[in-house]
């Protein structure tokens, strides 16, 4: 075996995958994982750890796994994050721990994410649960929104022994794990499902059905609901839309929507209620991981599917290997290509969409190369369906059901990065409400700082 | 879990329910609205409010059977449970804010067309509890479809009813009865609030603006989580984009884009009829009943 060379890990056929919403990844058997696990260098000084926004001690870990002891392995995990079946399958570790890796100098990294997502699916197969041993406290908190940071911050104060109920606004807890991320990437019932319960197990109670700012404020919880701090993760908010001629005929969605109806409201099944306007021509506007998403979902709905980004390859804010997915899986990438017109026929459904060619110019403030467009390289796509993947603006609810909670000029909630430590006291927040849209593990690494913020702050009280 | 306490069948097609809903019941006004899940596979169905009992902590909620979601809904009983019942959502009336003594000088005319009757029918009441005197009309197509006639005699200054076919109260629509009251009954109104089917709503605020009446209007668009995630409630309100679940529901019916409105409310239309005939007919339905292909 080439010890520079990674264990491969098994997928399902791009061919067959296309068509269904099974995981596209498989994962490691023990003895792929062990093998992996063995080409850890054990660092002394281990620099995968210090790029990993919730600090797992990752050589101790991996240790275990060589050593075949992968419950001992899940403990270790477990002292750092709730979520690691979650955050195996979604963090960026190529750009976190795994662009760290000592390995990775002269060959490939070690594949942290894929050891990180064998110890948990193993742990969830083999029953094991995180230990508790905290003396409880008799203080309430409360969490706003289930996403990864609620359940993130929600899990360490269990772990510290406060009495931690976390308020979702729909119907099932997850955030944007149930509704945004699909099956074919994080299964449900599984994989999502089961990293909740294991955060019940420590105490944690989820209300769902709670929207915070409507069905009761934060100041009421603080002075009638008797809960001494409150974490808000309340997640990314408003879907963004282009403002160009037609965007609002039938057809036309946020990806927000798209994936919403597909994933949290399975319309993809057949025993569920909720329809969704599949499409047999779709593109989808915008290149970041909730474009491939979207495209990916849309494709295994049956759909021929573009992908439409302003800005050409290199620039694609997605993580690689979704990118590398959406190609093997057959989404056609329309780069350098920007929507100036949503094309509408007479009974208000999209027909197509008029884009034109960019080409990069300087690169602007942010050090990224302007795209400009190319005189007179209009050109039309023939479709039934437009997937609006922009980002997001804050939801302005919270803010402004809440006195002396700040919010800067974008709408986003201010907040330490430290502490998660707001304008207002007892007032804590993290997650895509403070840094506006980012990933599950920025989310989680936001949701621990504060949790261990919420912990000062109520031990000095 | 959230229980029905009491189920009312109000015409053949329209349900009233009370269910027991603390949290919403402690904190709803009129003009905001609740999203209900009847069980596991179910839709989210945006339905507004009726009435609220902070005391009993109970909201009531009218649906017409339309949707395979609806119908299923409309089968529940007394003692049974909706999995998921979540508001307040979207913003209360404006006027709620306004002083008492501003608003006694103000005189509304509410229009209710239909199951909108619903919706209505709280407004009036709070006006009513804070002694401000409104009229409505109640506009159905026939005798059957006219719903919460004595509950809102009980709180409203004066009630008109018409139907379409003549068969209670005046004949005509409810633009026909507005006309009857301002141009032959010489009465003044300074404000109208309007809630019923697109068609209505975009009729009486072209009357309304011909006659120099401020107009609100309150819009039930397809939606999925009402907290302004998913932005399927978009609707074009002058020159600007709204979502209909956290800037409204209610807007000013002058400003309302009525026809996309109502290109964007059939959506789902053919969607949703399939999946419910397909139920309904399991293995038999093969087409050629005229709603499908």
């Amino acid at each position: 075996m080439d010890v520079l060379k990674r264990v491969p890990v098994r997928e399902q056929d791009p061919a067959v995958r296309a068509h269904n919403f099974d995981e596209v990844c498989l994962g490691y058997s023990l003895e792929e994982a062990k093998a992996e696990a063995d080409r850890c260098l054990k660092c002394k000084n281990p620099k995968c750890q210090t790029g990993c926004p919730v600090n797992i001690d990752i050589p101790r870990f991996i240790g275990k796994v060589s050593e075949g002891d992968v419950e001992g392995a899940y403990h270790v995990i477990s002292e750092y994050s709730a979520l690691p079946a979650v955050c195996g399958r979604v963090c960026p570790q190529e750009s976190q721990c795994e662009a760290k890796c000592i390995r990775g100098i002269k060959g490939e990294a070690i594949s942290i994410g894929k050891l990180e997502r064998f110890v948990a699916d193993y742990a969830r197969e083999h029953e094991l649960r995180p230990v508790v041993q905290a003396e409880k406290k008799n203080k309430k908190v409360a969490v706003i929104g289930s996403g990864p940071a609620g359940l993130t911050c929600a899990g360490d104060l269990a772990k510290n022994g406060y009495d931690v109920t976390i308020f979702e606004a729909l119907h099932e807890p997850g955030g944007v794990l149930v509704y945004g991320i699909p099956e074919f990437r994080l299964p449900k019932d599984t994989v999502v499902k089961s990293e909740i319960e294991n955060v019940k197990a420590l105490g944690v109670k989820i209300e769902t059905n709670v929207v915070i700012g409507k069905s009761v404020t934060i100041d009421e919880l603080l002075t009638e609901e008797g809960f001494s701090a409150v974490f808000v993760g309340s997640g990314a908010g408003l879907p963004k839309f282009m403002g160009i001629p037609g965007e609002n005929a039938n057809g036309v969605f946020s990806a927000n929507e798209y994936l919403t109806r597909n994933n949290l409201m399975k319309a993809f099944t057949d025993d569920h209620d909720t329809p969704i306007a599949a499409g047999k021509k779709v593109a989808v506007v915008g290149g970041g991981n909730v474009a491939m998403d979207a495209a990916r979902t849309a494709l295994r709905l049956g759909a021929e599917v573009y992908i439409v980004y302003r800005r050409g390859e290199e620039e694609l804010p997605a993580r690689v290997e979704e990118v590398h997915h959406a190609k093997e899986e057959g989404v056609i990438f329309k780069l350098l290509t920007n929507p100036k017109e949503i094309l509408v026929d007479e009974n208000g459904w999209v027909k197509g969409m008029r884009c034109v060619q960019m080409e990069l110019g300087a690169p602007d403030a942010s050090g990224r190369r302007q795209p400009v467009e190319v005189e007179g390289s209009d050109f039309t796509l023939t479709l039934d369906t437009v997937i609006m993947s922009l980002g997001t603006s804050p939801n302005p609810l919270i803010v402004s059901t809440t006195k002396g909670l700040e919010a800067n000029r974008r709408g986003c909630i201010v907040a330490t990065e430290e502490t998660g430590c707001t304008s207002k006291e007892g007032v804590f927040a993290g997650g895509d409400a403070v840094t506006g849209a980012a990933t599950v593990i920025l989310a989680m690494g936001a949701g621990k700082a504060a949790a261990k913020g919420i912990h000062e702050y109520l031990s000095e009280k | 879990m959230y229980e029905i306490i009491r189920k009312e069948q109000l015409s053949d097609a329209i349900v009233m329910m009370e269910v027991k809903a603390e949290r919403v019941a402690k904190s709803c006004l009129p003009g905001q609205f609740v999203i209900v899940k009847i069980d596991e596979r179910g839709e989210r169905i945006p339905l507004t409010i009726c009435d609220y009992s902070r005391e009993k902590g109970t909201v009531t909620i009218v649906f017409q059977t339309v949707g395979v979601s609806t119908h299923r809904m409309g089968a529940l009983e007394q003692g049974d449970f909706f999995r998921d019942f979540v508001g307040p959502l979207g913003n209360y009336c404006e006027w709620i804010d306004e002083p008492a003594e501003e608003l006694q000088k103000k005189k509304i005319l509410f229009v209710a067309g239909g199951v909108g009757t619903a919706p209505v029918y709280p407004q009036v009441k709070w006006l009513h509890s804070k002694g401000i005197a409104a009229d409505c009309i109640i506009g159905a197509r026939n005798q059957s479809l006219v719903i919460l006639e004595d509950e809102m005699r009980a709180v409203a200054e004066n009630l008109y009813v018409t139907t379409d076919d003549g068969s209670y109260g005046m004949k005509g629509n409810v633009n026909d009865c507005i006309k009857k009251l301002v141009r032959e009954e010489n009465k003044s109104y300074d404000m109208v609030v309007a809630i019923g089917p697109l068609i209505m709503m975009k009729f009486v605020s072209l009357l309304t603006k011909e006659l120099g009446i401020p107009t609100i209007v309150s819009l039930n668009p397809i939606m999925v989580d009402g907290t302004g995630m998913c932005g399927a409630c978009r609707v074009a309100v002058g020159n600007e984009i709204k979502f209909a679940c956290v800037d409204g529901p209610e807007f000013d019916g002058h400003l309302v884009d009525f026809d996309q409105a109502m290109k964007r409310q059939q959506m789902y239309k053919t969607e949703e009829g399939r999946r419910y005939l397909k139920e309904k007919e399991g293995a038999t339905h093969h087409g050629g009943c005229g709603h499908c292909e």
